[in-house]
C-alpha cells in the first residue's frame, strides 16, 4: 500500500496527541490528507524526527506520535539506542519503511536486507508492531501499550502528488507551542 | 569555587532544566553535578546532532535546554543548527568544553579548535568566551537571555586555560 494511505488511516484516528512528522513527502502527505495544530511539520534536519519527539515525550506528559522512515531512521540509528534508555512511556515511533529514500528519487536503503524491527528488538524495545497494510492495522491497540513503542509499517515505494506545505516554520512552532499549553 | 562549580551555578541561575550531554574530561564534574540535580533532567546521547534534535522537542515542550558538549561535536551539528534551530528559530545554551585552543597536548585536536570560532560565525551563533569562573557566572545567564529572547542557538566557548 501507498505511504499516504497509511498516513491517512493513522491520522484519521488520532485526536489530540501530538505528532512530529519526517522531513519532505511525508510531511507534505500529512499535510495534505489532514492538517492540525497538533502537527510539527519538520521541514529540515534530516534523519533527526525520533530525537525530536523523544525531547518532546520527555517534557510532557502527552502521547508523542513520530513518523519516521528507513532511511531516516538508519541515519540517526543511535536515536533508538538513546530512546530504549530513556524509556518514555508516552512515545510511538511509527517507521514507515519503503526500503528507499522516497524524497530524494527513491534511491534504495539498506532497509530491503537489514530488519528494522529486529534491530530494534536487539536494542531493547518490548513493544513492537509490524504492519503491512491498514487492514492489519489496530491502532487503538497501540496506543492503549505502554511506550517506547517501535512500529515497523511496510509501504510500497512512491510519494503521493501534493503540494510542498504553505507555512512558514515559525507558524508551525508557534500553533504547536500553543496547543500544548492549551492541552496543558 | 572552582570553574565546573561556577559553570553549574550559571546554569542553575539561568533557569536551564534540560541538559543533553556527550563527553569530555574537562565537563566530567558538571556532568556529575548535573546528574544528581532532581531539578534537572540529564540525557545523555550517542552524538551531538541528536542531541540537538533532543534539545529542540525539549524546548517546544516547555523545557530551557543546555547541550553539554567538545567543540568537535559542533562539526556534527552544523545542519541541525542551520536547518532546525535557526529555521524554526529555537534557543539552545552550548556549553562547549573548547579544545585545541592555548596549553593543548593532542595535536589532533588542534584542527577543530581552529575552526570552531569560524563554524560559529557562520552559522551567525553568538558566542561567548569566559576566562575565568566569575566571568561564566556572569556571561553565561546573559546569554540564555539573548538565546530566548531572539531565539537562537549561543555559544560559550571554555579554553582550556579557563579549567
Amino acid at each position: 500500500m501507498e505511504r499516504i494511505e497509511a498516513i491517512q488511516k493513522i491520522s484519521s484516528e488520532l485526536t489530540n496527541e501530538l505528532v512530529i512528522c519526517n522531513i519532505g513527502f511525508p510531511s507534505r502527505e500529512l499535510f495534505h490528507v489532514k492538517d492540525s495544530s497538533t502537527h510539527f511539520y519538520m521541514l529540515g534536519s534530516m534523519g533527526l524526527a525520533s530525537s525530536i519527539g523523544l525531547g518532546l515525550a520527555i517534557s510532557t506528559s502527552k502521547k508523542v506520535i513520530v513518523f519516521d522512515g528507513d532511511g531516516s531512521v538508519l541515519m540517526n540509528l543511535g536515536s533508538l539506542v538513546t530512546i530504549f534508555n530513556q524509556n518514555p512511556k508516552n512515545l510511538i515511533l511509527i517507521v514507515l519503511d519503503n526500503e528507499c529514500y522516497g524524497s530524494t528519487g527513491s534511491q534504495c536503503t539498506y532497509a530491503s536486507t537489514v530488519d528494522l524491527g529486529k534491530v530494534a528488538k536487539a536494542i531493547g524495545f518490548k513493544t513492537i508492531f509490524f504492519f503491512k497494510n491498514n487492514t492489519e492495522m489496530n491502532l487503538e491497540e497501540v496506543l492503549k501499550s505502554e511506550g517506547p513503542i517501535f512500529v515497523h509499517f511496510k509501504v510500497k515505494k512512491g510519494n503521493a502528488n501534493v503540494p510542498v506545505i504553505p507555512m512558514e516554520p515559525v507558524e508551525i512552532r508557534d500553533r504547536f507551542v500553543d496547543e500544548i499549553k492549551n492541552q496543558e | 569555587m572552582d570553574s565546573s562549580e561556577a559553570v553549574y551555578n550559571a546554569l542553575k541561575k539561568s533557569g536551564i532544566d534540560f541538559v543533553v550531554s556527550l563527553p569530555c574530561v574537562n565537563l566530567g564534574k558538571i556532568m556529575k553535578m548535573v546528574d544528581s540535580d532532581q531539578d534537572i533532567v540529564h540525557v545523555p546521547v550517542t552524538r551531538e546532532e541528536e542531541g540537538f534534535g533532543i534539545c529542540a522537542g525539549a524546548f517546544i515542550g516547555g523545557k530551557s535546554p543546555a547541550m553539554l558538549m567538545q567543540n568537535s561535536g559542533l562539526g556534527n551539528s552544523v545542519n541541525v543548527l542551520a536547518s532546525l534551530f535557526e529555521l524554526y528559530k529555537l534557543p539552545v545554551m552550548i556549553i562547549m568544553s573548547h579544545r585545541g585552543t592555548e596549553g593543548e597536548f593532542m595535536s589532533a585536536q588542534i584542527p577543530m579548535g581552529k575552526a570552531t570560532p569560524k563554524v560559529l560565525d557562520a552559522l551567525e551563533i553568538p558566542y561567548f568566551n569566559p576566562k575565568t569562573p566569575d566571568d561564566a557566572l556572569n556571561i553565561i545567564p546573559k546569554a540564555w537571555q539573548i538565546a530566548k529572547t531572539k531565539g537562537t542557538p549561543v555559544g560559550i566557548l571554555l579554553d582550556i586555560k579557563f579549567w
